[in-house]
C-alpha cells in the first residue's frame, strides 16, 4: 500500500512536507532545478533584506548622485547615468521570476525586515514576479534597553499588518523564539494577517577575531539537536492555530521530519542538511518517512500530523517541562483527559 | 505641437547628432564632455538614430585620433561626427584641412572654449574656433539652446547638400552647460531636413573595392593650385543652401533665422555685429535702447564661414553709420580679430566709401561676463563719438587703456522674470536641486525656465551660485542673475565668508539652512548680513535642513529639503501647485532609483514644509559675528592686492596692472587660503601613538604633520600643544608632536583609517580620532601656528627612505584644493618631502595641474630658505616631452657651467672648483655642502673679471642637480601623451615619470582611458569596459634600460619610498606608476588606503620594480615586491562601485568579465613571476654617449 505525502502549506497543495528553506541552493536556477528533481515540494528562495534594498538604493543614489555638480568639468558627477539600474533587489525579482518559470512547485519569496517603510513595495513586486507565497523573516535586535516587550511585539504585529494589506497571495511569518511569550505572539501574528509560521529563525551571531580585535558576525550550519526547540513550540501550537505551521532549524533526518510532522507540523524546512548533503538529500528524506510510515502502516502525512502534539497526548506537561528532574512517578490513577 | 524639454547646450546639440550619425569617435575635453558620454550611454542602452540602428562609439585615444577615425569613417561611408573644444578642436585640425579638402559632409560640434595661453582655461571663447577657420570647414554658430538644438540639424542637413563639412559652435559653459526650455524636434523633422539621396550620394562616394577610387594624392606644384580651387563652386553654393534649410526649417518649426540676423530700429545708425551667447545680452539692450527711441541694432552671425557679404550687407540696416564688431578672441599683433576683419573687409568692397565707420573690440574672453550693461557701454561710446578701435569691453585695462567703461550697477530683471541665485556647495546638491527645479518648471508648466551654475576651482569644499530664472516666455539673458526676488543660502557658513547678499533684490526672499529656530537665528548672522537683510528688507526663513535630510535618511544630500522650501516661498507656481510638481517630479525622477528613494525624498519634503519658519527680522543689529577677513593680515604684496581679490569672487574687479604679463604666479599661497571647510578633524592621542609616521604620509592635504625638534623648542608652547619624548633611539632626546592643520583639513579621515594604534581599553579609540571641528578649533589653531614655528629636522639627519624619516622632512606640497581624500596628492606631497628643494614638475593637464595651478592659489610650497618646486603645465598631450625639455635645459646649463668653471679653474681656489667638479652627490648632506661651496663660488666669482665669470654666475646653480619629475595621469600617460612619453623613456636622459594612475580620466569626471580595467563601468564605457587594461611598466620595460616600478602607497609605504628614490638616482629615464585611489572609483575615500592594499593583495595591483643597476649585481633587475595573490579579484572589486555598478546593469556581462579579470591577475602574476627570475643584462645610461 502506497502511503500519501500529500500535505497543505499555506493554502498551497504540496506533494510532500519536504521544503527547501532559504539557502544558496535556492538562489539559483540551477540548483532549484536539482532539488526539485530530488523530490522538493516547495522552495523558498533567498531572503532579500530591508537592510540590503535600502542600502543599495541608497548607495546607487549616492553613486549616480556621487560628485555630480561639485565641479565644473565634471558636472555631472563621476558615473554615467544608468538607465536601468538592476540592483541586487531587481536581480533577485527575476530569479522568483525565472525560478516561476523553472519549476512547477511552489515558489516561495522571502523578505527580511522589522520596519514600515519603502522597501514593503519589493512584496508586492515579489507577488508580480510570481511568487507563490511570501516568507517575512522578521527579527531584530532589541539592543535599546528603553525599548518594552511590547513595543517591541507591537512593531512586529504592525509590520504584518502592514504586510499583509499591501499583498493577496499567502504570507507566512518566520519568527524568533526569543519572546517572553511566544505562543501568544505567535496567535497575534496570525491575528494580524499572517497565514502560516515558520518555527523559528536563526541568526547570525557576533564573534571577535583575535588578530584584528574586529567583530566579525557570521551564521553557522545547524546541528540535530537545535529541533527540539521548534518541536516543542509546534505541539504546543497546533490546538490553538488552524493557520500553517512549518518547522524549521536542526530537520536533519527522515527521523527529525517524522517528529516534526508528528507534534503537528504541516511542512518541515531544510537548509543545513541539503547544504551538508546536496540536494538529492530530500529523497533520502522523503523516502525515510514513507519506510517509517509504511512499515507503521499509516495511510497518509494527513493522519499523522499532529498525532503527537501536545493536545494529543497523555502527558501535556511533557511539553512544558523545562527543567531536568526525576520522573514524576504516579501511584495513582490521573482523572482522565479528553 | 512641439514637444518641450529642459537640457543644457550639450544635450541639445548630442540629441541630434546622435540620431544623425552612423559614427561617432569620441574624446573628453571640458566642455563638450557631456555630448560625447551622452552618446555612448544612448547607445550603450540601444537608443537609435535616424535608420533604426544605435550609432557605434568608440573613444580614441586624442582627438587628433578622433578626427583621424572620423576621417576615415566619413571615407568608408559613414556619417560620422566627433564632439570636442578648445586644444582639441586644434588637435583635429589637420584632418579637418583633409576632410574638406575632399568634399566630406560631416558635421562636428565645438563647445567653444578658450585655447591655454598664458593660462589654461576651460571656459568660453571663440579662440578655439577662430584658429580653425581656415581648414574649410564651414562655421555655424548657435547663441542659446535652443539654436544648440536647431543648428545641429541644418549643420548635416546643409553639410549633405553641400559636401562642405560643417563646424557646429556655440559658447563653451554659457550655452553648453545652460539648462533651459526648448522645444524639441521630433524624428519627422530630422527626416525631412536630411535628405536620403544626399546620404545616398555620401554612401556613394565611399571607398569601396567594387568601384576603387583613388582618393588623397600627393600633388605637385603644377596641380596642386588648381585642384584646391576646383572646389570653389561647392564654397560659394553654401550660404544659399543654409539659408534654404533655414527657411525650410522654418516652415516646419516656425522658428526662423538667417545666415545674419538683424534686430533692432530699422533706421539704425548704430549696430553691434557679433555671433554666439553674448548676442543674448546685446538684444537686451538694443531692445531698451530702441523702445527710448535710440536708433541701434545688432547684427547676429549665424553661418561664419562661408562669410556672405551680400547676406551681410542685406542685413544692415542701410543707415547705418558706425558699427562695432565684437570678437570673444584675441589675436595679438592682428590689425584686428577675425571678425571684425572680415566685417570691415565686406562692408569696404560691397559699400566702398558710403561704408559706414567699422570698430573692432573684445570681449567675454573665457566665460567672462557680457552683460546688456556691457554692450550699452559699446552703443553710448558709438553715440558719444568716442569709440576707438581695438578696444575691450568688461575689464578695466589700466595698461594700453582700450578698455570701455560700463554702467556697473546691478541691473534689475524684466518685471516678468522671477530671478533666483542659490548658494550651496558642491557636495550638497544644490545644483542638482536648482537643476530639478528649472526641469519641473519648466517641463510641468507653461513656463520658461533657465539655469546657469557657477562654480569655483576646487575639488574640495567647493562653492557653487545657481543662477535661475522664470518667466512666461522664452528666456534668453545669457548672463549671471544681479538682482534676485530669492537667494537661498544653502551653508550658514557661507554669511561668514562671501557677501551673500549681494546680489538679493529689495524685499527678496533669503532662506537660510541654519541649525538654529527662527527665535535665535538673528545673532548668529554675521553683522554685515544683517545690516544687507535690515537695508534691503528681505523676507527671512530658516530651515535646518541638514537636520531634516539626515532624518529623512538622505546622508548629506539637502537638496530636496531646500527645493521644497523654495516652491513653498517662491510662489513660483500658484498655491499647492508648486508642492505637488515637486512631489511628482521626485517620483518620477527618483523612480529609476528605486522605491526606497522616493519614499525618502517624500518623506523630507513633508518634514521640509513642516519645519520651515519665517524670522521677524529686528530693526537693529544684534551679535558680534563678522563676516572672515579672506587672507591674513601679514600675507606678501602680491597675495594681499590679488590673490585676496580673486579669493573674494572679486577677481572680476581687479585691472589688467594687477595681472602679470607672462601668467608667471609666486608659489607658496595655498597656505593663506584657510578654507576650513572639514565639520570634524583628528585629534591626537600621544599616549597611544606609535610613532609609525603613517598619518602624515598619507594626508592628501600635508594637513596633519610630524615633528620632532628640541624639547627646549616647546616650553613655550600655547596650551593644549601636546608634545611625546621621540621614541626611536636615531634622535636622543628630542621630542615629537603630531598635529593637525585644522582650517586646512578638509576631514577625509584616511589619517584616522590608517592608523594602527588602538587604546587598550576600547579598540575603537586610536592615537588618532575625528572630533567636531568646532569643540577643538581655537587649541589647534594656536598649536598649528606654535607647531609650525618649531624648526624643521635638517634634512642630512633623516633617514629619507623610511617613513617616519620622510615624514620628519617638511612637504612642499600643502592644502590642495583636491578632492577630501586624493589618492594622488600623497604622492606628490612625498616627492616634495624627498626632493622638492631641487624639484621642477613638468605637469600634464589633468587633476593634478587644476589642484596644483588653478588660481586663486597654489598648493606648492617653499621652504624657509625659499626654495621648493618649479611647476609648469604645457598641455595634456606633450607633457613628456615638455620635461624632457625641462631636462634637456638643465642638462646644457649644467654642462656650461661645468666647462666655465673649468676654464675659470686658474682664477679660482682650485680646490673649490676640483670639489665643485668632483663631488659625490649622492645625499642630503653632500648636498648642503655643495651648496655651500656654490655660495662660495659666488663670491669668489664676484672678484674675478672676465666674461667667463660673468656666464657662470648666470649658470652656476646648475652646480647642483635638479630633479626632473613627468608628471601627469593615466589620461596623459596611457592615450593621449603616450607617444611622447614612449620617446621620453627611449631617449636615455635623466628624466623621471610619474603616472598618477586613477585608471580614469577623473578630471573630466571619468571617462575610461586605456589603463581603465576591464569589467569596470566609465563615462566612455557605459556597458562596463570590455578590454583588460594596458600594461604600461611592460611596455617600458621592454627597453631595458628604464627604470620602471608599479608602486601603492596603502599597499606598502616602503616600497613606494624606495621606488621613488631609486628613480630619482638612476641617471636614466625612470617611470614610476603610482596606483592612485579617486572619488570615480566609487570608493568610501576615507578608507583609500584600504582599497590600496586590497587592490595588491588581490593582485589586481602587483608592486614591483625593474632597476637595469640591479642587472650588474645579481642580473635579476625585476624584483616582485608584493606576495602572492591572497584575496579573490570579486572580493576586492565588490567594494568598489566602478566594478559593483555592471552587476546592476548587466549581471550577466559583469559575471563574464569579472572573471576574464580574475584571469588577466592569474595570467600576470604568472607572468611576472617567472620575469623574477629572468636574467636581464641591458646597456645602461652610463656606458652610451649622449
Amino acid at each position: 500500500m502506497s502511503v500519501d505525502l500529500r500535505t497543505t502549506y499555506l493554502g498551497l497543495e504540496l506533494n510532500n512536507p519536504i521544503v527547501a528553506s532559504a539557502s544558496p541552493l535556492t538562489g539559483h536556477v540551477e540548483s532549484l532545478k536539482r532539488l526539485e528533481e530530488a523530490g522538493v515540494a516547495a522552495v523558498v528562495l533567498p531572503s532579500l533584506f530591508e537592510e540590503q534594498i535600502e542600502h543599495e538604493r541608497m548607495e546607487s543614489y549616492a553613486v549616480q548622485e556621487l560628485g555630480s555638480g561639485a565641479f565644473a568639468e565634471a558636472m555631472s558627477g563621476y558615473f554615467p547615468d544608468v538607465p536601468a539600474t538592476v540592483s541586487r533587489s531587481e536581480a533577485h525579482l527575476d530569479l522568483i521570476a525565472q525560478a516561476k518559470r523553472a519549476l512547477s512547485v511552489p515558489v516561495i519569496a522571502s523578505l527580511n525586515g522589522t520596519t514600515v517603510g519603502g522597501w514593503l513595495a519589493y512584496a508586492e513586486a515579489m507577488q508580480e514576479a510570481g511568487a507563490d507565497a511570501i516568507e517575512l523573516n522578521v527579527y531584530f535586535v532589541p539592543a535599546d534597553p528603553t525599548e518594552t516587550s511590547a513595543q517591541v511585539e507591537e512593531r512586529y504585529v504592525n509590520l504584518v499588518q502592514v504586510l499583509a494589506s499591501r499583498i493577496s497571495i499567502p504570507l507566512t511569518v518566520k519568527m524568533s523564539p526569543f519572546f517572553s511569550a511566544p505562543a501568544n505572539m505567535a496567535l497575534r501574528l496570525i491575528d494580524a494577517g499572517a497565514h502560516g509560521l515558520v518555527l523559528f529563525n536563526r541568526f547570525m551571531q557576533p564573534d571577535i577575531d583575535l588578530e584584528t580585535l574586529a567583530v566579525t558576525p557570521n551564521i553557522q550550519l545547524s546541528t540535530p539537536a537545535e529541533v527540539r526547540l521548534p518541536l516543542r513550540w509546534i505541539a504546543i501550537l497546533r490546538e490553538h492555530v488552524t493557520a500553517s505551521l512549518a518547522a524549521t532549524t536542526g530537520a536533519h533526518t527522515s527521523e527529525d521530519v517524522t517528529k516534526l510532522l508528528l507534534a503537528g507540523a504541516d511542512a518541515v524546512c531544510i537548509a543545513s542538511a541539503l547544504l551538508r548533503n546536496g540536494p538529492g538529500y530530500v529523497e533520502r528524506l522523503t523516502s525515510g518517512l514513507r519506510t517509517w510510515m509504511t512499515e507503521r502502516e499509516y495511510a497518509s502525512v494527513e493522519q499523522l500530523k499532529g498525532s503527537v502534539a501536545r493536545a494529543a497526548v497523555q502527558d501535556p506537561n511533557a511539553y512544558e517541562r523545562a527543567n531536568y528532574m526525576s520522573a514524576l512517578t504516579s501511584f495513582t490513577p490521573r482523572p482522565h483527559t479528553p | 505641437m512641439s514637444t518641450y524639454a529642459t537640457v543644457d547646450g550639450n544635450e541639445a546639440a548630442a540629441r541630434v547628432a546622435h540620431a544623425l550619425s552612423d559614427v561617432i569617435a569620441i574624446y573628453p575635453i571640458t566642455p563638450a564632455s557631456p555630448m560625447g558620454e551622452l552618446a555612448d550611454a544612448w547607445s550603450a542602452a540601444g537608443r537609435t538614430n535616424l535608420w533604426g540602428r544605435a550609432p557605434r562609439v568608440i573613444e580614441m585615444q586624442s582627438e587628433g585620433g578622433a578626427a583621424g577615425a572620423v576621417h576615415g569613417s566619413l571615407q568608408a561611408g559613414a556619417l560620422t561626427t566627433t564632439f570636442t573644444a578648445s586644444q582639441g578642436l586644434l588637435l583635429m585640425i589637420p584632418n579637418l584641412f583633409k576632410i574638406a579638402g575632399e568634399l566630406t559632409p560631416a558635421v562636428i560640434h565645438v563647445a567653444a572654449r578658450s585655447v591655454a595661453t598664458h593660462a589654461l582655461s576651460i571656459f568660453g571663447d571663440h579662440s578655439d574656433v577662430m584658429a580653425a577657420r581656415s581648414t574649410g570647414f564651414a562655421m555655424l554658430c548657435s547663441g542659446s539652446v535652443q539654436e544648440a538644438h536647431d543648428f545641429a540639424l541644418i549643420a548635416q542637413s546643409a553639410a549633405l547638400e553641400s559636401r562642405v563639412p560643417f563646424l557646429h559652435f556655440f559658447d563653451g559653459f554659457r550655452t553648453s552647460h545652460e539648462v533651459n526650455k526648448i522645444a524639441l524636434l521630433d524624428e519627422s523633422d530630422l527626416a525631412a531636413m536630411i535628405s536620403a539621396e544626399r546620404v545616398a550620394e555620401h554612401r556613394a562616394r565611399a571607398l569601396s573595392p567594387n568601384a576603387p577610387v583613388l582618393r588623397g594624392t600627393a600633388q605637385n606644384p603644377d596641380v596642386f593650385f588648381q585642384a584646391r580651387e576646383a572646389a570653389n563652386p561647392f564654397y560659394a553654393a553654401t550660404p544659399d543652401i543654409v539659408q534654404h534649410a533655414f527657411d525650410r526649417f522654418a516652415d516646419r518649426t516656425h522658428r526662423r533665422y538667417r545666415l545674419f540676423d538683424y534686430t533692432g530700429a530699422p533706421d539704425a545708425e548704430h549696430v553691434i555685429v557679433m555671433m554666439g551667447s553674448g548676442t543674448g545680452a546685446a538684444e537686451a539692450a538694443v531692445k531698451t535702447r530702441v523702445a527710448r527711441g535710440e536708433k541701434v541694432g545688432l547684427v547676429t552671425v549665424r553661418l561664419y564661414r562661408p562669410f556672405d557679404a551680400a547676406a551681410l550687407h542685406a542685413a544692415l540696416p542701410s543707415s547705418t553709420r558706425r558699427v562695432a564688431v565684437l570678437d570673444r578672441t584675441k589675436e595679438p599683433g592682428a590689425p584686428g580679430e577675425p571678425l571684425y576683419l572680415d566685417v570691415a573687409a565686406t562692408l569696404a568692397r560691397t559699400l566702398g566709401a558710403e561704408a559706414p565707420a567699422v570698430f573692432g573690440g573684445r570681449y567675454g574672453l573665457s566665460s567672462k561676463e557680457f552683460t546688456p550693461a556691457m554692450a550699452a557701454g559699446v552703443f553710448d561710446a558709438m553715440a558719444e563719438d568716442r569709440l576707438a578701435h581695438d578696444f575691450t569691453i568688461g575689464i578695466h585695462d589700466d595698461v594700453t587703456n582700450k578698455s570701455l567703461t560700463w554702467d556697473t550697477t546691478p541691473a534689475d530683471e524684466p518685471s516678468d522674470v522671477y530671478a533666483a541665485v542659490f548658494f550651496g556647495l558642491g557636495s550638497d546638491g544644490t545644483v542638482g536641486a536648482s537643476k530639478n527645479t528649472v526641469k519641473i518648471i519648466g517641463e510641468h508648466t507653461e513656463q520658461h525656465a533657465q539655469g546657469y551654475f557657477v562654480y569655483d576651482s576646487k575639488k574640495s569644499g567647493a562653492v557653487t551660485v545657481s543662477h535661475l530664472r522664470f518667466a512666461p516666455r522664452p528666456i534668453h539673458a545669457t548672463y549671471l542673475v544681479e538682482r534676485a526676488r530669492f537667494v537661498g543660502c544653502h551653508q550658514f557658513a557661507f554669511l561668514e565668508k562671501m557677501d551673500v547678499l549681494e546680489r538679493a533684490a529689495d524685499g527678496a526672499t533669503l532662506l537660510l539652512n541654519s541649525p538654529y529656530s527662527a527665535a535665535e537665528i538673528w545673532p548668529h548672522i554675521p553683522v554685515e548680513a544683517q545690516r544687507q537683510i535690515i537695508d534691503k528688507r528681505l523676507e527671512v526663513y530658516t530651515i535646518d535642513a541638514s537636520r531634516i535630510a539626515s532624518e529623512a535618511g538622505l546622508r548629506g544630500r539637502i537638496n530636496t529639503v531646500m527645493q521644497t522650501c523654495f516652491f513653498a516661498l517662491a510662489k513660483v507656481l500658484p498655491n499647492d501647485a508648486g508642492l505637488d510638481a515637486i512631489r511628482e517630479a521626485t517620483k518620477k525622477t527618483y523612480a529609476k532609483r528605486g522605491p526606497v528613494v522616493v519614499a525618502k525624498n517624500l518623506e523630507a519634503i513633508d518634514a521640509a514644509i513642516a519645519a520651515l519658519e519665517r524670522v521677524v527680522v529686528p530693526s537693529s543689529i544684534e551679535g558680534h559675528r563678522h563676516r572672515r577677513a579672506t587672507v591674513p593680515a601679514d600675507v606678501p604684496d602680491f597675495v594681499a592686492r590679488v590673490t585676496a581679490m580673486i579669493l573674494e569672487g572679486r577677481g572680476d574687479q581687479l585691472p589688467v596692472s594687477a595681472m602679470p604679463v607672462d601668467g608667471t604666479f609666486p608659489t607658496a599661497t595655498a597656505q593663506y587660503e584657510k578654507r576650513s571647510i572639514a565639520d570634524s578633524i583628528p585629534i591626537w592621542d600621544p599616549d597611544i601613538c606609535t610613532q609609525c609616521g603613517l598619518c602624515p604620509l598619507v594626508c592628501p592635504h600635508a594637513a596633519i604633520r610630524l615633528k620632532a625638534y628640541d624639547p627646549a623648542a616647546a616650553e613655550e608652547a600655547p596650551d593644549g600643544f601636546r608634545t611625546r619624548p621621540w621614541k626611536g633611539k636615531d634622535r636622543p632626546g628630542e621630542a615629537m608632536t603630531i598635529q593637525v592643520a585644522p582650517d586646512d583639513c578638509t576631514g577625509c579621515g584616511v589619517c584616522v583609517d590608517v592608523c594602527p594604534a588602538k587604546s587598550k581599553e576600547a579598540v575603537k579609540h586610536k592615537a588618532l580620532n575625528m572630533a567636531p571641528k568646532t569643540e577643538h578649533l581655537d587649541v589647534e589653531r594656536a598649536s598649528y601656528d606654535f607647531f609650525l614655528d618649531l624648526p624643521e629636522a635638517p634634512r642630512r639627519s633623516l633617514d629619507l627612505v623610511s617613513v617616519k624619516g620622510s615624514q620628519l622632512a617638511q612637504p612642499l606640497f600643502e592644502y590642495s584644493g583636491a578632492c577630501a581624500g586624493c589618492g594622488e596628492t600623497p604622492y606628490l606631497k612625498l616627492l616634495t618631502q624627498l626632493f622638492g628643494d631641487r624639484l621642477i614638475v613638468a605637469n600634464a593637464t589633468g587633476c593634478s595641474s587644476i589642484f596644483g595651478g588653478n588660481l586663486p592659489t597654489t598648493p606648492w610650497a617653499k621652504n624657509a630658505e625659499g626654495r621648493g618646486p618649479a611647476w609648469s603645465n604645457s598641455l595634456f598631450e606633450d607633457n613628456a616631452e615638455f620635461g624632457l625639455g625641462m631636462r634637456l635645459a638643465v642638462d646644457a646649463q649644467t654642462e656650461l657651467a661645468r666647462e666655465s668653471l673649468w676654464k675659470l679653474r686658474g682664477d679660482l681656489d682650485a680646490k673649490l672648483v676640483d670639489d665643485l667638479l668632483g663631488a659625490k652627490l649622492t645625499d642630503e648632506g653632500s648636498l648642503e655642502i655643495q651648496r655651500e661651496r656654490i655660495g662660495a663660488l659666488r663670491d669668489a666669482l664676484r672678484g674675478v673679471d672676465d666674461p667667463v665669470a660673468r656666464r657662470l654666475e648666470t649658470v652656476a646653480d646648475h652646480l647642483e642637480p635638479r630633479s626632473v619629475w613627468v608628471v601627469g595621469g593615466d589620461g596623459w600617460a596611457y592615450d593621449i601623451g603616450f607617444g611622447g612619453v614612449d620617446h621620453a623613456l627611449a631617449s636615455g636622459l635623466d628624466i623621471n615619470v610619474l603616472v598618477l594612475d586613477t585608471e580614469v580620466y577623473s578630471n573630466t569626471g571619468g571617462q575610461a582611458s586605456k589603463s581603465t580595467p576591464r569589467g569596470a563601468v566609465a563615462k566612455f564605457a557605459a556597458a562596463g569596459k570590455e578590454i583588460g587594461k594596458k600594461d604600461l611598466g611592460m611596455i617600458a620595460m621592454a627597453y631595458g634600460n628604464v627604470y620602471v616600478a608599479q608602486i601603492a602607497l596603502g599597499a606598502s609605504p616602503k616600497q613606494t619610498l624606495k621606488a621613488l628614490a631609486e628613480a630619482n638616482a638612476y641617471p636614466g629615464p625612470s617611470l614610476v606608476i603610482a596606483y592612485s585611489t579617486c572619488i570615480a572609483h566609487g570608493i568610501d575615500m576615507s578608507q583609500s588606503m584600504a582599497h590600496q592594499k586590497d587592490a595588491t593583495r588581490s593582485g589586481y595591483w602587483p608592486l614591483y620594480r625593474y632597476d637595469p643597476r640591479r642587472a650588474e649585481t645579481d642580473a635579476h633587475p625585476f624584483v616582485l615586491d608584493s606576495g602572492k595573490p591572497t584575496l579573490p579579484f570579486k572580493a576586492f572589486a565588490e567594494k568598489e562601485a566602478r566594478f559593483a555598478m555592471l552587476a546592476r546593469v548587466n549581471p550577466e556581462r559583469a559575471a563574464r568579465l569579472a572573471r576574464l579579470a580574475q584571469r588577466d591577475i592569474d595570467e600576470r602574476w604568472s607572468y611576472y613571476a617567472q620575469l623574477a627570475g629572468l636574467e636581464r643584462h641591458p646597456v645602461i645610461g652610463e656606458e652610451v654617449e649622449s
